[in-house]
């Protein structure tokens, strides 16, 4: 279980997440979502300590961010950035292999090689591992970046929107593999979307945040509500039932 | 590809990627190999002869080749090897591949520390020049990377200019004090590389330089983590602040004891890891022997190209490195021209 309590974070003087207070049960997956500049990605770096709060705790079973040591966290939890750039050269298998760090220390074992494989297959990357990070298309590289902190082996996976650059099929894929990696390997996933429906479709638990504050926070169908998306996106928002799934229509001439 | 295949329970891959790096290690045998040649051949060079023959049938001068030639060899070898090594901390630490102890000032800060070091006590014991020297040049290192901090650079490349430019105002403020203090003479041995003058007992400090390479292959995974940037760092429960300092420091001391020993040597630092990244990439596990090894043989051969272009006078190393750099430093560009 994450818990946040009463964070509230800034850059310089400009606070972009005001009191937020929620909590991120253990298993499942909870989507995160919100429009630009809620402060989607800002809250997500304080809960994973990359980022310092101007207040407030936040606590992952019982440990606080802050406080305990980064190489223990290392094994508890693990974040992937919104925006990532290589700026090295490595290939696919590499850097996968730098997600066994928190445990190898950089002398992989065989278990660590084990771990690195299953990533690379559970993403299909497995006939890429030997190509060099900057020899591959977005979709490719986000792909290995979720590849990493898969083999990290944490039993949280913060993910700031893992379907950016991915065409329908891959993200389709990326949300069904979420989906299973909460549902076969018993991790918690929390995730930034952007895409209400994809939210909608795989996640247990929403939060939704606007202007730096959670507007409202709980089961799925619960936010799926069309007065209340309106409200957190600023746009007409209609809910349709689609399929036997709540889908967010609000594309309109 | 079906991207929505189950996720299938790997093939055993333990066995194939053994198989390479066995590869990859018998390379670096050969290279090494390559290198010991390259070494034996520069012995055997200079203004007075020294052959093989005459070390065999027991004629030659074995005091010219103890006081002179291996201290000279050793020392090309321990500080093209460490200067290259510099480079590619640099460029992982920054995720710039124009940054070197060169393009970043900190030679020029080194020597800037050698020069006052100088002026303040001109007696000190080499280790006190070397802690200075040391000093100002992670102080340098500090005011680099706190321009790019402040100063938002969207272009790598305007980067090394601005370690260019830094390294210019520093040496320029260096020229200016040894002119008026009657140190211009010293400050050319900091500032341009040279190794005619070395001996036995004048380059033994270079050792340390040596010993930071095996340093640094050591704990070259944090380096490789650390060039992921800041985030994937923390992530993975690194001390990123800690391993920068690491790293940095590892480059000033090697900076101040090349700049000491031999005076400074440009573009090393530069062309060996880019040649190396292009090649197998910047995992520096991998790399840093690579890189090591190369930057050894680099300068045992642009020393080999100084003693013999203008036999029997020798040019300063550090022009022909530089000739070397530049044109080097050119081909990335334009390939980079072709990429971008
Ligand atoms: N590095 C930064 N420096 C200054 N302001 C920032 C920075 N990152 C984000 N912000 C601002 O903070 C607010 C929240 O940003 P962010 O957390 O990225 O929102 P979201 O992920 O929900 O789009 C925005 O107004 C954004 O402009
Ligand atoms: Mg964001």
């Amino acid at each position: 279980m994450i818990i946040a309590t009463h964070v509230s974070a800034a850059y310089g003087e400009t606070i972009v997440v005001d009191d937020v207070s929620i909590l991120v049960p253990k298993g499942g997956v909870t989507a995160l979502v919100g429009p630009n500049g809620a402060g989607k990605s800002t809250l997500l770096a304080v809960m994973a300590r990359l980022m310092g709060a101007k207040a407030g705790t936040v606590s992952v079973d019982g440990l606080d961010v802050t406080t305990t040591p980064s190489e223990v966290l290392a094994k508890r939890l693990a974040i992937l950035k919104q925006d990532n750039h290589p700026g090295i050269r490595l290939t696919v298998r590499d850097l996968v292999g730098f997600g066994r760090y928190p445990h190898s220390k950089g002398r992989l074992t065989d278990a660590d090689r084990v771990h690195v494989e299953q990533a690379l297959d559970w993403l299909d990357l497995t006939g890429m591992g030997d190509r060099f990070l900057d020899e591959l298309s977005g979709g490719q590289r986000q792909r290995a970046f979720v590849a990493m902190v898969l083999a990290q082996d944490t039993d949280y996976i913060l993910l700031d929107e893992p379907l950016n650059n991915l065409d329908m099929a891959h993200a389709v894929s990326m949300m069904k593999r979420l989906r299973k990696a909460a549902d076969e390997l018993e991790r918690t996933i929390v995730v930034v979307l952007h895409d209400l429906n994809a939210a909608a479709v795989y996640a247990d638990h929403m939060v939704a945040m606007a202007d730096g504050r959670v507007v409202a926070a709980g089961k799925t169908p619960t936010l799926m509500r069309e007065g209340l998306l309106s409200d957190v996106f600023g746009l007409p928002i209609e809910v349709h039932e689609v399929a036997g799934r709540p889908q967010a229509v609000f594309y309109a001439r | 590809m079906s991207v929505l295949a189950p996720a299938r329970t790997p093939a055993s891959t333990t066995a194939p990627r053994t198989a390479v790096r066995a590869r990859s290690n018998a390379a670096l045998v050969g290279g090494v190999a390559a290198l010991a040649v390259l070494a034996a051949v520069s012995l055997f060079v200079g203004v007075a002869d020294v052959s093989l023959g005459d070390v065999l049938s027991g004629r030659a001068d074995y005091e010219l080749i103890a006081v002179s030639r291996i201290p000279r060899t050793l020392a090309l070898v321990l500080a093209g090897a460490a200067l290259a090594t510099s480079g590619l901390i640099m460029q992982l630490l920054t995720r710039n591949v124009f940054v070197e102890p060169s393009t970043a000032g900190t030679l020029d800060f080194a020597t800037l520390g050698l020069l006052a070091c100088a002026l303040f006590w001109p007696d000190a014991p080499v280790l006190v020049k070397m802690v200075l020297g040391t000093t100002f040049a992670l102080m340098g290192t500090a005011v680099f990377l706190r321009i790019l901090k402040v100063v938002p650079l969207k272009d790598v490349l305007i980067v090394p200019l601005v370690g260019l430019m830094l390294g210019g105002v520093i040496g320029a403020f260096a020229t200016f004090i040894a002119y008026r203090t009657d140190l211009i003479q010293s400050l050319n041995a900091w500032t341009t590389g040279d190794f005619s003058a070395v001996i036995a007992g004048r380059f033994e400090l270079l050792w340390i330089a040596g010993a930071l390479v095996v340093v640094a292959g050591i704990v070259a995974d944090r380096f490789t983590v650390a060039g992921l940037g800041e985030a994937f760092t923390t992530n993975l429960g690194l001390d990123y602040r800690r391993t920068m300092t690491i790293g940095m420091t590892v480059v000033a001391v090697t900076s101040a004891t090349v700049v000491i020993t031999v005076g400074a040597l440009p573009f090393l630092g530069l062309v060996v890891p880019n040649v190396v990244r292009a090649a197998i990439g910047d995992n520096a596990r991998r790399s840093v022997p690579w890189v090591a090894l190369l930057g050894a043989a680099l300068v045992l051969l642009c020393d080999l190209v100084a003693r013999l272009v203008i036999h029997p006078f020798e040019l300063p190393i550090a022009t022909v490195l530089g000739i070397v750099g530049a044109v080097a430093f050119l081909i990335l560009l334009s390939r980079r021209r072709v990429r971008g």
